[in-house]
């Protein structure tokens, strides 16, 4: 094992962890103030990856792509919000879980129908494909630092906008107090359909992105839903800077535990065996980490005290 | 919306023969067909093809005496496992077939044999049924889940690779691909790696091969997963060969690969160029009726429905044993060329290296070589029928 390879899996593990926070950024945004869990934010990734590629395929310019992700996954949210997520707010949240869970289905179908059910393509744009050599000789593909770019930058435009903007403090003042906010004058409900339409938005960017080098097909948005409602679970609930700490520590666990633990186990057992239960393990390691967060912090590692 | 139209016109016509009186008997050679296949969620494509291939099958033979009840088992193996209970029970077909998937396979195929009905797989050939699990009523007509895999494994030696790095799912059928290549290839490993089940990405892996100084890469990653390792492949500069079986390479998925699937070498049973007028007739037919290019799915589908209705034309489904000989056979034109069946009902047939090649703006697969001819499993010698 070189220290190349090393720095290149952590590498990995940045970029992977930088598009998780995409979609977890939006996840705990949704639930921190408006106590929603909404299980069909996969589907939204879903959403702005197949615009993309709608798009993509007929202007031919993955800019354009990016754009209509945004907007397709934007207006899905808005609609869902004002249609359905808005009679959840009170209720409790099996409720909530039954209903959202009901909106994957409906988005899966819905989309298989227009699309049909094979994968559709799209692909990283000619001026991004191909690797480039990093200082140390190496070798890492451009898409990939693209894309690492592109989430600290999203990273740092949701910090000014949460700390720095009107809208950024009445978000604050919803996570505080829901009712004292509304009370004060500000319209409540038209700040829970903004909020729900940005933190679409950024799933359905963060598909579009992530569409380019994987497979754009229906059900692609909830393995990572899965992932993302760890990253917000460690990261504390409804903490933006908890969400992109968690989501780079997932990202690393992830990555450098599948990378490493077969070379560990191979330094005591026979290769293939090795190979095996490394692999086993590799994929439970983020809940291990998880776990091992909870029991020190119950509530995430930026998370509110309860209560 | 005239493939949905011809799912009512079916699901209509089986509604009907429920309600009305039994007046099928015994001796009027009809055959009920309980198909259960995915039909929905991300694995859809494969289940529609082998469902589109049958069904061009039995529109063209006009076999007013088939009758086929079709169900969605959306992947899940125990919606497989009560689809099939109530076809057997309350549909009261004779022949199954349609599963996809082997652990679905699994958990359907022995308890409908141990009920005496039939089963024809067009895809799924997990080792446990070839082998010591293996059923007299029990009938493969793809492939046993090594075969392509082997076939590759000759491909590499042919091609003189002489250090692989392989990698599949950590899954039961990732296991038996990995088994399958190295039972053939004789050069070295330079390294095996277990991805996780519907893994997106491989940067991780990527970056693996290339420090690990192998000339060739084989990999067996199914559907999406295939999609997204190629195309990150693709983009990461590491150049050496790739060898694959043909499910990372099937017309339903080629189109979202794109460019970085072009020369690409992948083994498979069939591709559209192999020259027989049961195929030729085959590819029009299925262009001409449902306006895509046919999977290898499709073309499994497509000869699961003619082996049936070869032997639908010999024998009566009541008199089990002569509807096995006559399956046993397998007289009937498959768009594959040779095909004949082993000791344990699995195929022998010629398995070929197919190269990805553009035809106008459509991705396809041209043949290029044959890997394996006359090739049986390895699992035929335990199997005690």
């Amino acid at each position: 094992m070189s220290f190349i390879l090393f720095i290149e899996q952590v590498l990995n593990g940045i970029q992977f962890g930088v598009m998780l926070f995409l979609m977890a950024a939006g996840l705990t945004l949704i639930f921190g103030v408006m106590g929603l869990i909404n299980l069909a934010h996969g589907s939204l990734y879903m959403v702005g990856a197949f615009a993309a590629a709608a798009v993509a395929k007929l202007t031919g310019s993955f800019l354009l792509a990016l754009v209509a992700s945004l907007g397709a996954a934007a207006a899905a949210g808005a609609l869902v919000e004002l249609l359905v997520i808005r009679r959840l707010y009170d209720r409790d949240h099996l409720d909530q879980v039954l209903a959202t869970f009901a909106l994957i289905l409906i988005f899966s179908e819905g989309t298989r129908w227009i699309f049909g059910s094979f994968p559709l393509f799209l692909d990283v744009p000619e001026l991004l494909s191909g690797p480039v050599t990093l200082p140390g000789g190496i070798q890492y593909p451009l898409y990939r630092l693209t894309l690492i770019m592109i989430g600290l930058a999203v990273a740092a435009g949701l910090f000014l906008l949460i700390s720095r903007t009107r809208i950024g403090i009445r978000i604050r003042a919803g996570e505080n107090d829901r009712e004292m906010i509304a009370a004060l004058g500000v319209d409540i409900s038209k700040l829970y359909t903004v909020i729900f339409a940005l933190g679409a938005a950024l799933a359905g960017f963060s598909g579009a992105l992530v569409g380019a080098i994987q497979s754009v097909q229906v059900g692609m948005g909830e393995p990572v839903l899965i992932l993302a409602f760890v990253v917000i679970v460690i990261g504390g609930i409804g903490s933006i800077k908890g969400a992109l700490i968690a989501a780079i520590l997932v990202g690393l666990t992830d990555t450098l535990g599948r990378f490493l633990l077969p070379v560990f186990f191979n330094t005591f057992m026979a290769s293939s065996d090795a190979t095996t239960v490394g692999s086993a393990l590799a994929s439970m390691l983020i809940y291990i980490l998880m776990a091992g967060v909870l029991l020190f912090k119950p509530s995430g590692l930026f998370g509110e005290k309860q209560g | 919306m005239k493939k949905f139209k011809s799912m009512l016109l079916l699901a209509a016509a089986s509604t009907v023969a429920l309600s009305s009186p039994m007046l099928a008997s015994a001796q009027d050679g009809t055959l009920k067909v309980g198909m259960i296949t995915t039909l929905s969620g991300g694995g859809a494509g494969l289940g529609i093809d082998v469902r589109d291939g049958f069904m061009l099958a039995v529109k063209a033979a006009g076999n007013d005496r088939m009758e086929v009840v079709i169900e969605d088992d959306q992947r899940k193996p125990d919606i497989a496992v009560q689809l099939a209970d109530r076809m057997i029970q309350s549909d009261k077909v004779d022949v199954l077939t349609g599963i996809i998937w082997s652990n679905l396979a699994m958990a359907v195929v022995p308890s409908t044999t141990a009920q005496g009905k039939f089963y024809l797989s067009p895809n799924a050939g997990p080792s446990a049924l070839a082998g010591k699990g293996c059923h007299e009523n029990y009938f493969n007509v793809a492939w046993q889940n090594d075969n392509l895999h082997e076939a590759a494994g000759a491909y590499s030696n042919d091609a003189g690779y002489k250090k692989a790095f392989i990698l599949a799912p950590n899954y039961p059928a990732g296991h038996d691909a990995l088994t399958g290549y190295k039972r053939f290839y004789k050069g070295e490993i330079a390294g095996e790696l277990f991805t996780k089940l519907g893994q997106k990405d491989y940067a991780s892996e990527i970056a693996q091969i290339r420090a690990s100084g192998a000339d060739s890469v084989f990999f067996f990653l199914p559907g999406g997963m295939g999609i997204s390792f190629l195309k990150q492949y693709s983009g990461s500069g590491v150049d050496l060969p790739v060898v694959g079986p043909a499910f990372s390479f099937d017309q339903g998925i080629l189109q979202a690969v794109g460019e970085a699937a072009m020369g690409v070498k992948n083994t498979s049973q069939w591709n559209k160029d192999i020259e027989n007028p049961a195929n030729e007739t085959f590819v029009a037919a299925f262009q001409a009726e449902y306006g895509r290019l046919p999977s290898l799915y499709a073309s499994q589908g497509y000869d699961t429905a003619n082996l049936l209705l070869s032997a639908m034309d010999k024998a009566d489904v009541n008199d089990a044993d002569a509807f096995r000989t006559a399956l046993e056979a397998a007289d009937f034109d498959s768009v594959r060329g040779d095909f004949s069946f082993g000791s344990n009902h699995h195929p022998i047939q010629d398995i070929y290296v197919r190269e990805v090649i553009k035809e106008g703006d459509v991705y396809t697969n041209k043949i290029i070589a044959v890997g394996l001819k006359h090739h049986a499993d390895a699992y035929a010698v335990e199997c005690k029928m």
